[in-house]
């Protein structure tokens, strides 16, 4: 219990990192109505690229910066294939996500890892997040602002207001209509070819930034770090859209819910693994905790439909 | 205000589905001009109205709208032109988005949409007096989702959304199709009063023979791709329903009218 205690700021801050890409899949799953695999490779992409450049010495905001437009990138790939191929969105996401699996490698020099050096003070120091940083603040060595609760808290709260901001101007308004109603869209000379691609971009380079964050976080960025990522965007949207669904009506809190959802997410996984769960099993469980979830309204609406149909049947 | 010339439409093109939709469509409609369309199940006048509109592209033919070659431009750059209401009510509207936020939508049709705020205080106020003057209600509920209202709702919406920013040319796909009548006379008196207030010029498509007669200053009527019939002025405001049935016969030479037709 003490052990399970003491590992919430670690799974709280874990948890906000990944809400930044459950934001991701928000903006492409709610707001465009697709599925967007492309997740999954994306999220390593801005991991690699980061460690990369960072370990080169590339300045740390810079290096944060490739990551959102290499992300950006693999988004446009995906869209293309969508909107220039004809390739069913699904299939165009994971035909992204497997080639990016190479391009990963290839970043991180045919290596499956890599990794900064968080041994050096200098280097350590300089870094944005750090799962060092829980312990210290612990300790009492740093002081709370470098928290990656309180770092990663504040950074979630920025990209909300810029989203908030570009979904409420005219370009974000005919991005949310065209995955509302396509056809009307066009009907009011909307590109939706264009406007797709361009929400699968800021999906995608939102999924890679927070990538860059998990690296920073856990000082290294590996192949496999994005595998199912989507899966945990899902339940990140789903447990937000359960808990505040009623109460969050705006936009700019349906996407801190989605956040917090993140967090509940990765302290729910950390409950378990602290009841002594095989680490192994934990894909399974998030699998099936989503498909649970997703089938929830599903059921509901067949449940309510039966009693109805009675009553209209017998006041016919 | 709109040419169309010598249109071809094949649906799926050699094979057994194959159906020649629009086998050379000739049509010109002068500023102002309100024209009804009527014909049979698969006579090809939603497909002439989704030709216009750049649902697709047209095999042959050319399509002209105030002077400018629509042809091969693609349906969102035609938008510039065109308001169109659909026949199902789903369609002219999207329904996760606030009323307010459709009719700033609707607002900039055809204008780039670029970093400014999607609806300003002033066309609230605007818009918050056109639902007024729509009568249903919907004036207290400018920030209401319209997935919530009912069919008729949506389709006053839409075509108040339609002529918003006024187009060239008006099209009406059987928008009234889908309501019970009650509400269908209404939407149909909206159409109406809009048209005239905006000196729109529309295309109303249509299975009901009376309203093809009572609305618009041109009527005409389509069979198997082709438009056989066309009356206007004088002669079409003394329509009859039996004499349109007659014109329809000797046009097409068949007695083979649908009985969707017949019971309107």
């Amino acid at each position: 219990m003490l052990d399970f205690i003491g590992a919430i700021p670690g799974a709280a801050s874990q948890g906000l990192i990944w809400g930044i890409m459950a934001i991701g899949v928000y903006i492409t799953y709610r707001i465009l109505d697709i599925a967007d695999l492309t997740v999954d490779g994306s999220f390593c992409t801005g991991g690699a690229v980061f460690v990369v450049l960072y370990a080169s010495g590339t300045n740390i905001w810079l290096a944060m910066l490739a990551a959102f437009v290499v992300g950006m990138v693999a988004g446009l790939v995906t869209g293309l294939l969508h909107t220039g191929c004809g390739i069913p969105a699904i299939l165009s996401g994971i035909l992204t996500q497997l080639g990016l699996w190479s391009v990963n490698l290839a970043i991180m020099g045919m290596k499956a890892n890599v990794s900064i050096n968080v041994i050096d003070k200098e280097v350590l120091n300089k870094l944005l997040v750090s799962l060092r940083f829980v312990q210290d603040v612990a300790k009492g060595d740093r002081p709370f602002t470098q928290h990656p609760i309180f770092v990663v808290g504040i950074f979630t709260l920025v990209l909300i207001g810029l989203l908030y901001w570009f979904f409420g101007t005219e370009l974000g308004a005919s991005l949310r209509a065209t995955g509302s109603n396509a056809r009307m869209a066009s009907a009011q000379g909307i590109n939706i070819n264009f406007t797709k691609v361009l929400a699968l971009m800021i999906s995608n380079g939102m999924v890679a930034l927070s990538g860059s964050l998990l690296a920073q976080y856990q000082s290294f960025a590996d192949i496999n770090m994005g595998r199912g990522a989507i899966v945990i965007g899902l339940a990140a949207v789903i447990i937000g859209d359960v808990l505040f669904g009623k109460l969050f009506r705006n936009f700019a809190l349906s996407l801190l819910a989605v956040s917090i959802g993140a967090i509940l997410y990765y302290i729910v996984i950390q409950a378990v693994l602290a009841m002594g769960l095989n680490s192994n099993y934990l894909k399974l469980l998030s699998a099936a905790v989503v498909a649970i979830f997703l089938s929830v309204p599903y059921w509901k609406s067949k449940v309510h439909a039966k009693p109805a149909r009675k009553e209209a049947a017998k006041n016919a | 205000m709109l040419e169309v010339k010598n249109i071809f439409k094949t649906f799926n093109a050699h094979t057994v589905n194959e159906k020649c939709a629009l086998q050379g469509v000739d049509l010109q409609l002068n500023e102002g001009d309100f024209v009804t369309v009527i014909g049979g199940n698969g006579a090809g006048k939603s497909t002439l109205l989704n030709a216009v509109a750049g649902v697709w592209p047209v095999d042959d033919g050319s399509i002209t709208i105030d002077g400018v070659d629509v042809t091969h431009l693609p349906e969102y750059k035609r938008a510039k032109f065109i308001g169109r209401v659909f026949q199902d009510p789903m369609m002219g509207t999207a329904p996760t988005m606030q009323i307010e936020e459709n009719l700033a939508l609707a607002a900039r049709r055809g204008q780039a949409r670029g970093l400014g705020w999607h609806i300003s205080k002033e066309e609230r106020e605007q818009y918050r007096q056109l639902l007024k003057d729509l009568d249903l209600g919907l004036e207290d509920r400018l920030t209401s989702k319209v997935g919530l209202l009912s069919g008729g709702q949506r389709q006053a919406l839409t075509l108040l959304m339609a002529s918003l920013k006024k187009p060239k040319l008006l099209l009406l796909d059987e928008h009234t199709a889908a309501l019970d009548p009650k509400t269908a006379a209404k939407v149909l008196e909206i159409s109406d009063r809009i048209v005239l207030e905006n000196n729109l010029t529309t295309m109303m498509v249509t299975h009901n023979m009376k309203d093809a007669i009572a609305h618009g200053n041109r009527l005409i009527m389509m069979h198997e791709g082709r438009i056989v019939v066309d009356v206007s002025g004088e002669r079409k405001k003394n329509l009859t329903v039996p004499e349109l049935l007659e014109l329809f016969n000797r046009a097409s030479g068949t007695d083979v009218v649908s009985d969707k037709m017949l019971l309107a």
